[in-house]
């Protein structure tokens, strides 16, 4: 019997473990994570040079963690507000499965461990970066514009944006304007993939008071901006292979996949508002397949000297 | 009542060993990082 008993708590106390250590997972917002880490990948095998494979394993586990802290930080200082949103009630701090104190805790600390290891183990030029992208998430975007202006997501996206940008420091140990095309890359999707969410949340956030450009400037506004948005991404996805570090078959995947995306901007902008938002949710979704594509392209296309560079037995 | 405030008790001990055990996970995982990147970064690599 008190085996059983034991048994029965043990299995309890194993699953109670996984789901904390889900809570705390949910914490870094992992499906954020992915895109950043992918885009922070692909701007460490796009940069010209070479890189020991581990500390370039190294490099993308900072970005990754920093970009995770910073997500830990947003969700305990938005954690009034997510509470209300029926996207975000579910994170692990309105379900009260873990402190605010403790989420503050988590993300201060992971920021500060990822930023000072991306220094000691790669450079201090990656690692400023990193750190920049983590204070302007958190200041910039999450305290100071978020909840004050429309151009939040304008603004803040660059925090986004940063991680190629560090993925090519890591390498070559500078800033270039190549990795700056990398970072206007992002920064210029992000405006047209976010709006195409609040278009369909626009009520939450109204709810809670953050001014999303819907809700400030009205649907049809939002859908001009959109429109305008991936027409000036078409060009900047092109610079890759204007600049050349990255070949003619990125080129061609970029300019379909950014024609193909201002065929969805051209359809959200016809969309009239009794369709449910139907196209906004298409775009959102094919927003994210672009970006994935487009730098899954980079990381082929990009030279094959670059990934022999950072794979096992590349480099002693 | 006294039985409830042993389990809460019990409880919260679960959750703190856990949270240590992670810590501790997590500060080996790192003591291993640094260990690999001393010794890369003395190679020259």
């Amino acid at each position: 019997m008190s085996d059983v008993s034991l048994n029965v708590g043990q299995i309890s106390s194993a699953a109670g473990g996984r789901e904390e250590l889900r809570d705390y997972i949910a914490l870094l917002k992992p499906r954020v994570m992915s895109l950043v880490v992918f885009s922070g990948f692909a701007g460490l095998i796009a940069a010209p040079g070479q890189i020991h494979w581990f500390l370039a394993a190294v490099a993308v586990l900072c970005i990754a963690i920093g970009a995770g802290a910073a997500g830990a930080i947003n969700m305990w200082y938005d954690r009034d507000i997510d509470a209300v949103m029926a996207r975000t009630r579910g994170r692990p701090i309105p379900r009260g499965r873990v402190q605010p104190s403790e989420a503050l805790a988590f993300g201060v600390i992971l920021a500060i461990f990822s930023v000072m290891l991306l220094g000691v183990a790669v450079n201090w030029v990656a690692s400023g970066l990193l750190a920049l992208a983590v204070l302007f998430y958190v200041f910039v975007y999450t305290v100071w514009l978020k909840r004050r202006t429309p151009q939040n997501i304008v603004i803040g996206g660059a925090a986004g944006a940063f991680p190629p940008m560090i993925g090519w420091a890591a390498v070559t140990g500078g800033v270039s304007v190549e990795s700056i095309a990398l970072f206007l890359i992002i920064f210029m999707w992000t405006p047209p993939h976010f709006w195409a969410l609040s278009l369909y949340r626009a009520g939450e956030y109204e709810k809670v008071g953050v001014p999303m450009l819907p809700v400030v400037a009205g649907r049809a506004a939002t859908k001009r901006q959109m429109l305008i948005y991936t027409l000036l991404l078409l060009p900047v996805a092109l610079a890759p292979s204007l600049f050349g570090f990255a070949g003619l078959a990125y080129g061609a995947v970029a300019l379909a996949m950014g024609l193909l995306f201002v065929g969805c901007a051209i359809k959200v902008l016809r969309e009239g508002d009794a369709a449910g938002d139907r196209a906004a949710k298409q775009m959102f979704g094919f927003s994210i397949l672009y970006l994935f594509v487009l730098f899954a392209m980079l990381i082929v296309d990009s030279g094959a000297s670059g990934v022999l560079s950072v794979l096992p037995g590349g480099m002693g | 009542m006294a039985a409830r405030r042993s389990n809460s008790d019990s409880e919260v001990h679960r959750r703190k060993r856990l949270k240590n055990y992670a810590v501790l996970a997590a500060l080996i995982a790192f003591m291993v990082l640094v260990y690999f990147v001393a010794i890369i970064r003395m190679s020259g690599g």
